[in-house]
């Protein structure tokens, strides 16, 4: 892989963006990950352990919905991971196409499928929410909807990634797109809870009611740290996972060529 | 014989260009520049990235590693606005006539509305002016395309490969074409496989890995 | 670089009349979607009529999804985005005059249609000029959203679909605040909230689109 020289580290407050640029390099930021991931995964299992247990059996249960309310303390951090996940990706792009960082669209690519996942998690568990409750699968409540929409620009963005064939101008594509809707998203947040407030009065799905126990906040709380420990593990397996790719590639091509 | 336009002295500078296709690298480290009335052919065999690095230049491709500078425009020109790029596809729409598409392509480049039938004429393509594009053959098509570097004046020609499609007449007419813009202190950049038949450097790409 | 300007737009319009593809089928698919939902709705007068705004709404949307693929694409496979880069104007200037081109030719109509389209749907005579005016503000929303989608696409050979599945999230607003000011205005209430909100996304993507997609052709093509 070429050297890839930083600019200039102007004084010491820079310090966090000179390390950015050390991991620059693919080789660095494999070792790098390499050591950091076992903490990674260890800190995610204890808070996810920690978070779940107060959430499902300590955090007291919900005066009118019982224990079906528990699942909350997935749905909600989940909702909020689609959200970070896209702020994560909108940062790399913006190191894509501004700061021409080499993980940068590393980082895009790997994070995207990762963000997906969770608005599904936030969809489905809030389908489970919905049935006791309710008494149907679907409700068309702000968040619900909002997180539909979110899912529908990861799985467009999804679909962009994989219909170019050449990674860094996928990357750039990506970039503009996600950017766009970036932009567009407090936009669409807001045009669906405007539409959400003419069409329904009272939404079920606040945070377990009209104000938060302070015991429901702390399993919050702890789960939404746990999802972001997680997201950090499977976003850095799967850099991992595409640098190798792209590794055997150049091997192959190379092969190709008749260079062994 | 129009009189030869004077074109202002611009020099287009390139240094340490190179250029990847998916990962393999075309080629690295490439400097050269074009002087006002220089002509520079440049060779080298099929895939070895010629037409990339024309569009690199040209600015319609992304500039991964090196720069392109333009010196000898005056502050506020961009680089782009000094420049005629003509690759492979014509950049014709068969549905309008040949007129109307060169008329549109002079307009966008900054010529005006009159210079499009004498353009016509300097490349024997008067006859075509109100035939739909579509009718024409590949060499007309190509004489019609190239008008537009008469019609609107700018000092630095791209040329992809500019003789396809021309029969010996038509090939003889581009060189003239060429060899007068050169005299008129523009400078030329031309892709061919075939001789121009006019004294100039010779840049070769090709073959590096 | 107002004459280059110029020279787009006529160039776009001539185009349009003389391929012609455009105009007329992107109405007449209007026309069969109004058409077709009776079928699947049943001609209950006073369901269609509720469920009129939204309607016409959705197949102005389709309608608009299916022209754009046009706007872009056989200027690339002919090379003109290049010339287009090359010229006196900036390239945002030239997508936004496209584009605008492109609306005046599928959305216009569209917006003009609209209340005689209504008519079969039994849409109240309140809605007809709200459903006129709404439309003409949210249909250029439309166009230029889908201008950044083929800008992102112009690549690829069969775009279509990738296309619509980029743009229709984003059309979510306008769609939202447009069947609302219909809606609003068939039960007799007024209009100037959503119309405002309405004309303000619309002015916010008329001006940011056109950076975006000038982006997305200089840096993702080879």
């Amino acid at each position: 892989m070429n050297d890839f020289a930083p600019p200039p580290v102007q004084d010491a407050k820079a310090s966090f963006w000179a390390s950015l640029w050390a991991l620059a390099n693919p080789g660095r930021f494999m070792s790098f990950s390499a050591r950091l991931l076992p903490w990674l995964w260890g800190a995610t299992l204890i808070t996810m352990a920690y978070g779940l247990y107060k959430g499902l059996f300590v955090a007291p249960a919900d005066y009118q919905q019982g224990d079906s309310m528990r699942i909350m303390y997935i749905h909600v951090p989940a909702a909020w991971m689609g959200m970070f996940v896209y702020a994560t990706m909108t940062a790399s792009a913006l190191g894509t196409l501004v700061w021409r960082h080499p993980l940068a669209d590393v980082s895009q690519k790997a994070a995207a499928p990762i963000g997906a996942c969770f608005t599904v998690i936030c969809l489905v568990t809030g389908s489970f929410w919905g049935k006791p409750t309710w008494g149907t699968w679907w409700e068309w409540d702000a968040r619900m909807t909002s997180v539909l929409v979110l899912l529908l620009i990861y799985l467009g963005i999804i679909a962009l990634w994989r219909a170019i064939d050449e990674p860094l101008r996928a990357a750039r594509a990506v970039a503009i797109m996600t950017l766009v809707g970036a932009v567009n998203l407090p936009i669409i947040k807001f045009s669906v809870d405007w539409w959400n407030t003419m069409h329904q009065p009272a939404s079920v799905f606040r945070k377990g009611g009209p104000t938060i126990h302070p015991a429901m906040l702390e399993p919050l709380l702890v789960m939404a740290v746990a999802f972001s420990l997680l997201f950090a593990a499977i976003h850095m397996v799967r850099m991992q996972a595409e640098i190798i790719d792209r590794r055997a590639e150049r091997l192959a091509m190379r092969a190709a060529a008749g260079e062994g | 014989m129009t009189a030869p336009l004077a074109f202002p002295p611009v020099t287009l500078t390139v240094a340490g260009l190179s250029c990847r296709r998916g990962t393999r690298l075309l080629f690295s480290g490439l400097d050269f520049a074009l002087e006002p009335g220089t002509l520079t052919t440049l060779t080298g065999p099929n895939g070895a990235g010629k037409s990339t690095m024309m569009r690199i230049v040209a600015g319609l491709t992304p500039l991964e590693d090196g720069t392109v500078t333009l010196s000898g425009a005056g502050e506020d020109r961009e680089p782009q606005s000094m420049m005629h790029y003509h690759g492979h596809r014509e950049a014709l729409r068969e549905a309008l006539t040949a007129r109307e598409n060169l008329a549109f392509a002079t307009i966008l480049l900054g010529g005006s509305a009159e210079a499009v039938l004498p353009a016509l004429d300097r490349l024997g393509a008067r006859r075509l002016a109100d035939l739909p594009v579509r009718v024409l053959s590949a060499g007309q098509r190509r004489r019609v395309a190239l008008a537009r570097l008469i019609a609107a004046p700018r000092p630095v020609w791209l040329l992809d490969e500019p003789l396809a499609a021309l029969d010996v007449a038509g090939q003889t007419l581009v060189a003239d074409l060429i060899g007068a813009h050169v005299r008129a202190g523009g400078s030329a950049l031309v892709a061919t496989h075939q001789p121009l038949g006019l004294t100039g450097r010779t840049l070769t790409l090709g073959g590096q890995s | 670089m107002i004459a280059a300007l110029r020279a787009v737009l006529s160039r776009e319009l001539t185009l349009a009349s003389r391929i012609g593809a455009g105009v007329e089928l992107g109405i007449v698919f209007f026309l069969i979607l109004i058409s077709v939902t009776p079928f699947a709705l049943g001609p209950d007068q006073k369901l269609l009529s509720r469920l009129a705004p939204a309607l016409l709404w959705l197949s102005a949307l389709l309608a608009t999804l299916l022209g754009l693929d046009r706007l872009l694409q056989a200027d690339e496979e002919d090379g003109v985005i290049d010339e287009l880069m090359m010229s006196e104007a900036p390239l945002e200037l030239v997508l936004a005059v496209k584009a605008l081109a492109h609306w005046l030719v599928t959305g216009l109509p569209l917006a003009v249609l609209a209340p005689l389209l209504g008519l079969m749907l039994a849409i109240s005579p309140e809605a007809m000029l709200p459903l006129c005016l709404s439309l003409a503000i949210g249909t250029p929303a439309l166009t230029f959203i889908g201008l950044v989608g083929a800008a992102l696409t112009v690549t690829l050979r069969r775009g279509g679909l990738l296309l619509s599945i980029l743009v229709l999230p984003l059309t979510v607003p306008t769609l939202i605040f447009g069947i609302a000011v219909v809606r609003e205005a068939s039960v007799g209430q007024p209009i100037a909230t959503p119309l405002t909100l309405l004309s303000a996304i619309t002015l916010i993507i008329l001006v940011l689109s056109p950076f975006a997609a000038a982006a997305a052709l200089r840096m993702t093509r080879s």
